[in-house]
């Protein structure tokens, strides 16, 4: 058993480094496209609740993969010609696997942001209103800081998903971490330790997002002056 | 056919039993009172040992409970044991809850199990919830079902950990009409509870704690008509009050 | 879209079959229902070991949980393509890589499951079962595991349709499932895969939406012929 040469410790941080660019970015989305469909769903109007359910539903009964090959292999049908060519030059892959991961994503988030905000009794909202907050203060200052303690562990759950399903764009040759790590498994058959290398470095960021989350859940259990 | 010695309990730092010396004879029913906190239920949940006690030594039917080859399994068999919460088993019928210690512990069969559970919720006045399962039950009917549950092995001895205080105040009534019935039938039993009325009527001792120490062991017309010590004269009167 | 259906439908179902090797759905179904099958059992043992009062077997079976819990499926089955042909003695094919890859994934998952509900099933219920003398595995098997796995039934059969979905994985290392299927008809038919992609899309949702919708019904009729509190 040989450990890796530096050339191909080095190949596989770049995969890592475009595993963690990916996980950032797919979050950034899936969190901003989850607290629009939160929203949306707190509304009225029917039609608009029936579509962010049309949404949450679809997105949890499709496998990843098929969304990442949907969005690789059949949306950029829709552009035109020349939009397309010039985006399978500018790294498609990588942006249109962003897309798939981050709203994929976003559905399970909103569920978690909403089942944190059905934590909260009602009671604690008439309770602000009823000492003169308004609308935005009362959810601002009572029921957000409560319903995102309530949705952290699953958050961070999340989280940890999505940093994993990062490796699946490897199917559309996304050069992250697991794509990086059969590549040079493909040159040196030193399969041990290759994926020996690899495995540890999806442990190391696993951990890191395990305490991170264990610190912020910590956090917000103090300042809700309660153990949770 | 219960006997304390000496027995002591910490936790941590706080000594929750502090010398207990307790003895009942077969037949005999004891009531324990006193303030919550005092160590009551810590004492009888040592009996059985659902709790573990640090010095001392207890004594069920002749035979050291705490001894090294003692089988807790078979132990707790000649032991009835009554929760303040019940604890049903919620996902078995009324009857699969009685039966439950015949068939699975003691291994007898089904169709004599099924007799002496049939006998003894009949005895309880719950023949007819018998395919019920615990959830559609009220509080003083699901107590009822755990007394029947707790007498179905047959145990000499029956402890009671405040059967009543988890129930409405409607429903007190008829699960110490049953413990009453138990008493006159001979049981040997240890009850902790606040009902005065049924120490009064049942008890042949009643036993005072405060602070993890028994402060006074008296019969019951002598421990409610002139109680010594000062803490049970308050203890007494605050109960009345309420 | 249509028109790929009603021409790809058997290839889409049966793969090759009854040419040619079984595929498509019928395949992913197979798999999914093998892994369930053995990790339900193992997830079981793992999480009895997880709460059991023996120190190191709780400590062990927790890092073990943990790691599978922190590497991605697709960097265990590329592990189970390395390992099971070792471990077994001759070479496997993708179909079997897949599946070991598929119950030790899920084992881990369903044990955290299983290990939440015997954790949220109340102390009261232990002791009452050990008051009467009943051993801590008869308490086990017939107090605490009938409550806690039927209280955790909905979170299970999720993770039955998570199975499902992470069949679908099986293409990076050429097993002929559904996606795999598919992509052979997007090869096939070459100018549609907006088209190809969107069918698939739709299969999965249909298995997925109305298992997951039928299993829940299921368990509200066991919870509600029970009545519960």
């Amino acid at each position: 058993m040989y450990l890796l040469e530096a050339q191909y410790l080095y190949q596989m941080l770049g995969g890592m480094v475009t595993t963690i660019q990916l996980f950032i970015v797919s979050w950034v989305l899936a969190f901003s496209v989850a607290l629009t469909l939160v929203v949306i769903r707190a509304t009225e109007w029917s039609v608009a609740r029936w579509l962010v359910d049309a949404y949450v539903e679809y997105h949890r009964n499709v496998p990843l993969l098929v969304h990442v090959l949907f969005w690789y292999f059949g949306m950029p049908e829709l552009l035109p010609e020349s939009v397309r060519g010039w985006l399978y030059q500018h790294n498609a892959e990588m942006s249109l696997a962003a897309i798939a991961l981050g709203l994929g994503a976003a559905a399970y988030i909103a569920e978690d942001i909403r089942s944190g905000l059905r934590a909260i009794p009602d009671t604690q909202f008439e309770a602000a209103r009823a000492m003169g907050a308004n609308y935005l203060q009362g959810m601002r200052y009572v029921i957000i800081p409560q319903a995102l303690r309530h949705a952290v562990p699953a958050l961070i759950g999340r989280a940890l998903l999505l940093f994993k399903n990062t490796s699946v764009t490897m199917a559309i040759g996304v050069a992250e971490l697991t794509y990086q790590a059969r590549e040079i498994e493909n040159d040196t058959y030193r399969t041990f330790a290759t994926y020996g290398a690899a495995t540890a470095m999806y442990l190391a960021g696993a951990f890191l997002i395990m305490f991170i989350g264990a610190r912020i859940h910590a956090y917000y259990a103090i300042s809700g002056g309660r153990n949770a | 056919m219960i006997k304390m010695e000496k027995v002591s309990k910490w936790f941590g730092q706080h000594q929750v039993l502090n010398d207990i010396d307790l003895s009942l004879n077969k037949g005999e029913v004891v009531v324990i009172c006193g303030p919550s906190g005092s160590g009551k239920s810590t004492l009888i949940r040592t009996i059985n040992r659902l709790e573990s006690i640090q010095g001392g030594r207890i004594e069920v039917d002749g035979e050291d409970v705490y001894a090294g080859h003692m089988n807790v399994n078979s132990l707790r068999q000649k032991i009835g044991f009554v929760f303040q919460q019940f604890n049903l088993f919620p996902h078995m019928t009324v009857l699969d809850n009685v039966m439950f210690g015949l068939v699975n512990i003691q291994k007898r069969s089904k169709k004599e199990s099924m007799e002496r559970a049939r006998s003894l919720l009949d005895r309880v006045g719950l023949l007819e919830k018998i395919n019920a399962y615990p959830g559609a039950l009220s509080g003083g009917q699901q107590q009822r079902v755990a007394i029947a549950r707790a007498l179905a092995q047959q145990p000499p001895v029956m402890l009671f950990d405040e059967p009543t205080s988890a129930l409405d105040p409607e429903m007190v009534g008829e699960v110490l009409q049953v413990m009453k019935e138990l008493a006159k039938e001979g049981m040997t039993m240890v009850c902790v509870t606040h009902e005065m009325g049924f120490a009064r009527e049942v008890a042949d001792r009643v036993v005072f704690m405060d602070a993890g120490q028994i402060q006074e062991i008296a019969d019951p017309e002598t421990f409610f008509t002139s109680p010594q010590h000062p803490r049970a004269q308050r203890f007494l009167s605050d109960v009345h009050i309420r | 879209m249509l028109e790929i259906v009603r021409e790809y439908w058997p290839m889409l179902l049966v793969g090759q079959y009854p040419n040619g090797p079984l595929g498509g759905l019928a395949l992913t179904l197979i798999v999914a229902v093998l892994g369930l099958a053995f990790s339900l059992p193992l997830s079981l043992l793992i999480a009895l070991a997880r709460v059991s009062p023996v120190k190191w077997l709780s400590f062990v079976t927790a890092q073990f949980v943990r790691v599978i819990r922190g590497i991605p499926l697709l960097m265990l089955i590329f592990w189970a393509y390395f390992v099971v042909p070792k471990l077994i003695g001759s070479s496997v094919s993708g179909f079997t890589t897949l599946v070991c890859a598929l119950v030790v994934y899920q084992a881990a998952y369903l044990a955290e499951v299983i290990r939440a509900g015997i954790e949220a099933i109340p102390s009261g219920q232990i002791e009452a079962s050990r008051s009467m003398g009943s051993s801590y595995m008869l308490t086990m098997r017939k107090v605490i595991l009938p409550q806690a796995l039927l209280n955790v039934l909905p979170s299970m059969t999720n993770q039955f349709v998570s199975t499902i979905k992470e069949t679908s994985l099986g293409y990076v290392i050429s097993v002929n499932e559904l996606t795999f299927s598919a992509n052979q008809v997007n090869n096939l038919v070459l100018t549609q895969p907006l088209q190809v992609f969107g069918v698939l899309a739709v299969v999965y949702f249909i298995v997925c939406f109305s298992l997951s919708r039928s299993l829940r019904w299921l368990d509200m009729r066991i919870r509600r012929s029970r009545a519960m509190a």
